[in-house]
């Protein structure tokens, strides 16, 4: 049957009406909960990068939670390393609030970096290792990721990454548990305590065992790779005046890293 | 399909809740008429998702659920919507159904979302779903457009689980992430480890399984494409 275009516009806009309420309803109902369900999320791959996933699987929600308020404390430098407490507008800054994302479009030099203490429970002068945040470019959308430094500011303890829409089983992998050991025990500074960075290699399967800054790649998911190797770079590039304060300052709680 | 308007003649005042025409509905889809193996739609999630079993159950309930609800709602707008935007009309209620799982999965089960948002929205354009509409839920009453789309999805379901149940056995040695590979080569000494395939892992793998799920059904029920 053929109607009239009033009735085919009048169906239009009540179902256009109705289901835009049904949704605008259902993001309002649920918007709190996502919200929390994010944060949880955040503060998993922080201390994803100092915890095994197994020990935080086997964690309730309120568990990780608790264990995040009790063994972590966070902090905000800038690129000459030095702590900021408050930005431009004299907001007080939360580093698991700093928009990484809105940081990585700035120079960065001006850009804030957020740094996650790990330490013994309850005791931040007790430090057990210093997790920095990481951000860039992979093959078709942003990765992400947190690693944490051994208490020597050169080895690393952990990895994690995270990614908006790399390539399931190919890209998608740097997710994975396997793939993120591997950078366990690798070093960012040589010998002589030059900046080297990791960096993943082209091909897969080949051992590295012995060599510091290098790690097994991943098979057909080379940009990715890149992606992940260039993230690292810029960032704890940028984070080094931050590593290098800590280790000249005594004062800093920090100190007894050394 | 000519065996559709063949029923709709034959309908009765009052059917059985569960007559034969009924479970013929539901049981239709799964083996002799099934979306993916037969009809071969919906591939492109078939091949997405099914890396793991647990994303693909998620996945497996998501279309379940839109498919159930998008067919009742069609249905029982069907005699209302105009015929000349009935397309768009289909598309924004599939589309409103797969943003509501989606709102939901990103409040209660946010790491299945990280995982699987993007194929969540792709259900939209899941030729299963405004398939049925189209063919089905415009034309039919409320309960039986229910069976129709709960019957399909349940015949798009239990293929990508297959096909995953094969593709992490093999591809990552683990059934719903719970290790197999492991203990097995456990038995055998300390030496011995049963290597994964890499291929099951990429989209690749599904063509396959998929291929030789659609050849083992076929040469069973001698279906052949015309």
């Amino acid at each position: 049957m053929q109607q009239s275009n009033a009735y085919i516009i009048t169906f239009s806009v009540i179902l256009t009406v109705v289901l835009g309420l049904l949704l605008s309803g259902t993001s309002q109902l649920l918007g709190p909960t996502q919200k929390k369900a994010v944060e949880l999320d955040t503060k998993k791959q922080i201390l994803g990068a100092v915890l095994d996933a197994s020990e935080i699987r086997a964690m309730k929600p309120e568990e990780i939670l608790d264990f995040y308020d009790k063994r972590i404390t966070s902090k905000v430098v800038d690129a000459e390393g030095n702590e900021i407490e408050e930005d431009e507008e004299g907001n007080t800054l939360i580093a698991e609030n700093v928009n990484v994302a809105k940081n990585y479009k700035m120079d960065p030099a001006k850009r804030k970096y957020p740094v996650f203490i790990f330490h013994a429970e309850g005791n931040e002068s007790d430090p057990e290792a210093i997790i920095v945040q990481v951000y860039g470019a992979g093959l078709w959308d942003e990765i992400w990721g947190f690693l944490a430094l051994d208490t020597d500011l050169n080895t690393i303890e952990g990895v994690t990454f995270g990614h908006k829409g790399e390539t399931p089983g190919l890209g998608a992998r740097i997710t994975e548990g396997n793939v993120q050991n591997r950078y366990q025990g690798k070093k960012i500074f040589d010998e002589s305590g030059e900046f080297q960075s990791v960096a993943m290699q082209k091909g897969e399967g080949k051992d590295y065992e012995g060599e510091d800054h290098k790690v097994d790649g991943l098979s057909g998911a080379t940009i990715t790779a890149n992606g992940v190797n260039a993230m690292l770079e810029n960032y704890l590039k940028a984070y080094k005046a931050y590593f290098e304060k800590l280790k000249d300052d005594s004062s800093s709680e920090i100190a007894v890293l050394n | 399909m000519s065996t559709e308007s063949a029923e709709l003649i034959e309908k009765k005042p009052s059917e059985a809740l569960l007559s034969k025409r009924r479970k013929k509905l539901i049981s239709d889809p799964l083996v002799d008429d099934n979306p993916i193996t037969i009809q071969v739609l919906g591939i492109c999630s078939a091949l997405a998702v099914t890396t793991q079993m647990q994303p693909t159950l998620v996945m497996a309930i998501s279309v379940i659920f839109v498919m159930v609800m998008a067919n009742l709602t069609i249905s029982l707008l069907r005699n209302t919507i105009p015929s000349r935007v009935r397309i768009i009309v289909q598309l924004a209620v599939v589309a409103t159904l797969v943003t509501l799982v989606n709102e939901v999965l990103k409040a209660f089960a946010y790491d299945m979302y990280k995982e699987l948002s993007v194929f969540v929205g792709l259900i939209i354009t899941n030729c299963i779903v405004m398939g049925r509409l189209e063919a089905y839920a415009l034309g039919n009453k409320p309960y039986d457009a229910i069976l129709d789309g709960f019957g399909s999805a349940l015949g798009y379901s239990w293929i990508i689980l297959a096909v995953a149940f094969f593709r992490e056995l093999l591809g990552s040695g683990s059934v719903f992430g719970v290790a197999i590979y492991d203990p097995i080569s456990g038995l055998f000494g300390e030496n011995f480890s049963l290597a994964t395939n890499g291929l099951m892992v990429s989209p690749v793998g599904a063509f396959i399984i998929l291929g030789l799920i659609i050849w083992v059904q076929r040469t069973k029920t001698g279906y052949v494409e015309h």
